[in-house]
């Protein structure tokens, strides 16, 4: 006998999301989930966003990360809500994560909350968190055929931020290949370009992701 | 990366219908995956024998069905197949067109006796 089903494997996962969606909605917190390869510079572009933005909003930061606490203790120093998880092996985070983390965050003291996800380019792109920005990082040093390789999270990020433009010259980085290429995956998307270690491009980042935060309050 | 928590999904999902349906055995899986998503299905139907070991799923044929990548271009109406992810219309050039398929991962339905 065969017997009709019809459902997303991904169904259950983008319940809770939903429901992580509402909540954010409700207590006017903005959730940006930011994903990139180990290494791309998501703490530091998360450590450089807090420098700039500190005196604007109230920013609190969800770190994921397979074990350790390495990167949620760089943050402390911002003096700031900083909830850690530990996916304990799994290679992203996923809505129900977020959903037990945010039991340790007062969401009425923030405007703008950064989920750090697990470094990874495929994984993390299946699933959703409740996020109002998809963010996503590719450093340089990754090259610029990345897109083609790992297509799902190109199409399906608001935003990229190249990061360490510092480096660009030292390989064969092409710039403006990468742009053809992601904007003919993804039309919509908006690109930056930055170097946290020179500090490059970031005011022009840190301005835009405030004024995304005010436009979602105001909505 | 991912596909032993997704074997175990497509699993529960389906031994919850087979169940709901009194079923003794589940014969045969049939799942649809959209070429967009990150899923290789070589993985999957590698974990399905230990996920499904000792339940009435035990020697269920897991059946892929590949969606293609399509978009559709609002200004010609038409419909294309995407080539390497380019969501540019291959006629007339508009960039921003509209993804139909290829997003698909869904249990579509099962075989139970
Ligand atoms: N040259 C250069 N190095 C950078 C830049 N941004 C970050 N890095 C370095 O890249 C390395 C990784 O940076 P992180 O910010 O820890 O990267 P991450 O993505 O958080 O890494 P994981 O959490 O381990 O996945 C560190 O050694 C940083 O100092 C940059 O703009 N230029
Ligand atoms: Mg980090
Ligand atoms: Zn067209």
């Amino acid at each position: 006998m065969d017997i009709e089903v019809l459902e997303g494997i991904f169904d259950a996962n983008e319940k809770i999301a939903r429901e992580n969606e509402a909540l954010f909605r409700e207590r006017g917190v903005m959730a940006m989930n930011l994903m990139a390869s180990p290494g791309a510079g998501k703490t530091s572009l998360i450590a450089a966003t807090l420098q700039l933005l500190k005196e604007k909003l109230e920013v609190g930061v969800i770190e994921g990360d397979i074990a350790s606490s390495v990167d949620a203790e760089k943050l402390k120093a911002y003096d700031i809500p900083v909830v850690q998880i530990n996916t304990g092996g799994a290679c992203h985070l996923d809505a129900i994560m977020i959903q037990q983390a945010l039991a340790h965050m007062d969401l009425a003291a923030i405007d703008l909350l950064i989920i750090e996800n697990v470094g990874n380019l495929v994984c993390p792109a299946e699933f959703k968190l409740g996020e109002a920005l998809r963010a996503m990082i590719l450093s340089v040093a990754e090259g610029h055929d990345k897109p083609l390789k790992y297509p799902l999270m190109f199409s399906d990020s608001d935003v990229l931020v190249v990061n360490k433009t510092d480096l660009i010259g030292l390989g064969d980085f092409d710039m403006a290949e990468l742009r053809e290429v992601v904007t003919r995956m993804n039309p919509d998307i908006v690109i930056f370009e930055v170097s946290c270690r020179t500090g490059e491009g970031l005011g022009a980042w840190a301005d835009w992701l405030e004024q995304r935060v005010r436009d979602f309050k105001e909505s | 990366m991912h596909e032993l928590g997704v074997t175990e999904s497509i699993a529960s999902i389906c031994l919850r219908h087979a169940q709901s349906n009194r079923a003794r055995r589940v014969l045969k899986v049939n799942v649809k995956l959209g070429e967009l998503t990150g899923i290789v299905d070589h993985y999957v139907a590698f974990y399905w024998d230990m996920v499904t070991k000792d339940t009435i799923a035990q020697g269920a044929e897991l059946n892929f069905t590949k969606v293609p990548v399509v978009s559709h271009c609002p200004d010609c109406d038409e419909d294309f197949t995407v080539v390497e992810y380019d969501l540019t219309c291959p006629r007339c050039g508009r960039a921003d067109t509209e993804l139909v398929s290829g997003r698909e991962f869904l249990v579509e339905s099962i075989e139970i006796e």
